[in-house]
């Protein structure tokens, strides 16, 4: 499997002519030059975990550029662990927090700032929804490593051996970590080129992102997730039908 | 997996006029039963999806004990079965006529 | 626990929320003979992953949808079978959620209700589920940013787990009973990354102090509590609708400062029962033990208000 990019050398390809990002405890914040003008940028690195503070941290980098204005694009750089297991972060309500992380960033992208996610490392679980998936569209560089839960902690949940999973994942790309499985998903929608300059292929991104949710429409071009598109559709075209009293539910028995 | 499936005639038709209903849930030793009037009135198609394979025979008896009892004629009924004990397919299977005689 | 006797009749609203099923929490929740689904079990639209694994199936895929009365008013509403796969998020199961919440941005109900029962995503699907939980939270934003209220009701067997527990977060109002639990890693998970030494998941109490309903609604993770029955869930959720804020910067803005203020309060606690003496608890020891009548009289009694920024 192919090294993941450095963050240096990402954003080295990224603002070639220089920027004002940093990493503290493995949170990346700060801005730099895009095409004519400036891109805020918000991350993970080093496989760090995401907890409460770190989710607090980012969500009001992300307000910060909203309450500021002027339509800036947020890049949001991930490689990141799951969320951090602990007692102290459920008490506390880490649900909350990483779903106010990803509701700034819905909200960013609402009030007219493109967000753009580029997974250049791993991500997991909770961390994995609360960034990268997030965002009005997801890029990935060869070398990224996306997944919900690991195949080992997978076999121990579900009791199936290991390579049991294993042979059942070259069949189907619906459970098993990978890159490859998130694109086929339609999670990822674009792998960049690392042989190239990263402004430009963000810039692009940023340029041709869909207004509206795309991804079950990609899960099922690419075979992935080949009913999810058509169901949600249904579901839409359904409730739009006016139904007679006579039309009722299906009952159920008591102490069903 | 093992799918099994029933044919059985009854002497009359279920009373009721329901469509359809739906009983119990996908779970360790429970099943779910969706009973649909679509048939002629002296037919009753049992179709079974059920966890656990080779028990085909103790099936076959639960159902026709119940085709006997109740003669739930104009029904499909089909089930998904999560390895439900005799007597809990029965309840079921028992449940979901009640329910399609309501009106 | 405060344990309610189970009624005779399957629709009566004194029936136990955590003992229903999916079905009938609906039945009873919306007025009634009211709820038409959308995509029934007649359709028969079942998951195509489940059969790879030797896994029994559910017409319904465990989850629910359709639109009905509240009050006399139209909402669109969504069950999980908490039951079935722990209720958790496979394709199918989601895309019916993300279909609901497209269809309301076309109907424009009064409200969205969505009662969880969920241990997060579906493994066996778990690229489809975690996907589709993103999908869901993006469509609750838009949906919330035109007007309608997206409220979350919790108090099954499955509690509100994982990625159910971020869609959580997305609500604008949740309504939680002493059975609910709200969190992202649950017991397990927790214990078998780090130790029962960090999190010991046979001790129920832990369980409870850490996730449980009491402690969320204390803590303002959740914004109301509500006795287990089907009755009381309905009664909440039709006052949480005009309470519901809307989802703009001024709503996140004052959701930060809380989420800041309770690191700053609370951030050195190890357990509940801390949290609970600093919010003004007299007897922190004594909470799990109140009924629903108690926990009502110490809520109104404590300074805190009732209305936190989601």
């Amino acid at each position: 499997m192919r090294d993941k990019m450095p963050l240096d050398t990402l954003l080295a390809s990224l603002f070639p002519a220089g920027h004002a990002v940093t990493v503290a405890d493995g949170l990346i914040s700060g801005e730099g030059p895009l095409t004519d003008g400036r891109l805020a940028v918000i991350g993970i690195d080093g496989d760090t975990a995401l907890g409460l503070e770190g989710a607090c941290f980012l969500a009001g980098c992300v307000l910060d550029v909203v309450r500021a204005g002027g339509g800036r694009p947020i890049l949001v750089l991930i490689d990141s662990d799951s969320q951090r297991m602990s007692r102290r972060d459920e008490l506390l309500g880490l649900n909350e927090y990483l779903a106010h992380l990803a509701k700034a960033l819905l909200l960013a992208d609402a009030q007219g700032h493109p967000t753009i996610g580029l997974l250049y490392g791993h991500s997991a679980a909770g961390a994995f929804i609360a960034t990268a998936l997030a965002t009005r569209v997801l890029a990935a560089l060869p070398g990224a490593h996306p997944s919900v839960m690991d195949l080992p902690s997978v076999a121990r949940v579900t009791k199936l051996p290991l390579e049991t999973l294993q042979d059942m994942a070259r069949s189907t790309s619906v459970f098993a970590p990978g890159l490859d499985n998130m694109v086929q998903t339609g999670a990822v929608q674009a792998t960049l080129d690392p042989g190239k300059p990263l402004g430009p292929q963000i810039a692009a991104l940023i340029a041709d992102s869909p207004a509206v949710d795309t991804r079950d429409a990609l899960g099922r071009e690419r075979g992935g997730r080949p009913l999810a598109h058509d169901i949600a559709a249904q579901v839409v075209r359904e409730a739009q039908v006016v139904r007679g009293a006579q039309d009722r539910v299906m009952r159920e028995a008591p102490g069903a | 997996m093992e799918k099994l499936s029933f044919r059985h005639t009854t002497r009359t038709a279920l009373p009721g006029t329901r469509a359809s209903a739906i009983t119990g849930v996908v779970a360790s030793g429970n099943l779910e039963v969706l009973l649909e009037r679509n048939l002629a009135p002296d037919a009753c198609h049992v179709e079974i999806d059920t966890a656990i394979k080779g028990y085909a025979e103790v099936w076959a008896a639960v159902v026709a004990d119940f085709v006997a009892r109740r003669q739930p004629g104009g029904l499909t009924i089909t089930i998904n079965d999560g390895g439900a004990r005799p007597d809990t397919v029965s309840l079921r299977l028992a449940q979901g006529a009640r329910l399609m005689e309501l009106p | 626990m405060d344990w309610k006797p189970v009624a005779l009749s399957a629709e009566s609203r004194d029936q136990s929320w955590y003992e229903a099923s999916a079905r009938a929490r609906l039945a009873g929740l919306l007025d009634v003979d009211t709820f038409q689904e959308f995509i029934g079990p007649e359709q028969r639209q079942m998951s195509p992953h489940l059969p790879l694994f030797a896994l029994p199936r559910a017409f319904d895929d465990g989850m629910i949808v359709g639109r009905g009365r509240l009050d006399g008013r139209d909402v669109l509403a969504a069950a999980q079978e908490g039951r079935f796969m722990g209720g958790a998020f496979g394709e199918i199961h989601g895309a019916k959620l993300v279909g609901l919440l497209r269809a309301a941005l076309a109907v424009k109900p009064a409200a969205v209700l969505i009662l969880f029962d969920t241990g997060g995503v579906r493994l066996q699907e778990a690229n489809a589920g975690e996907t589709a939980i993103a999908e869901i939270m993006r469509a609750i934003t838009q949906v919330r940013a035109a007007g309608i209220p997206v409220i979350g009701l919790i108090g099954g067997r499955a509690g509100c787990y994982g990625g159910g527990g971020l869609i959580a977060g997305t609500c604008a109002h949740l309504v939680i009973s002493e059975g609910g639990r709200l969190s992202v890693s649950g017991p397990e998970v927790i214990e078998t990354n780090k130790g029962a030494e960090e999190f010991d998941s046979r001790d129920r109490a832990l369980v409870w102090r850490t996730m449980g309903g009491k402690h969320r609604r204390l803590l303002g993770a959740a914004d109301a509590f509500v006795a287990d029955t089907i009755g009381a869930f309905r009664e909440a959720a039709l006052a949480a609708i005009p309470e519901a804020p809307s989802f703009d910067l001024a709503t996140l803005e004052a959701e930060q400062a809380r989420l800041e203020a309770r690191l700053e309060r609370f951030g050195d606690t190890r357990d509940a029962t801390e949290i609970w003496g600093r919010l003004g608890v007299n007897d922190p020891a004594a909470v799990p033990s109140l009924t629903t009548e108690g926990f009502d009289a110490l809520l109104d009694s404590l300074p805190e208000g009732s209305h936190h920024a989601r």
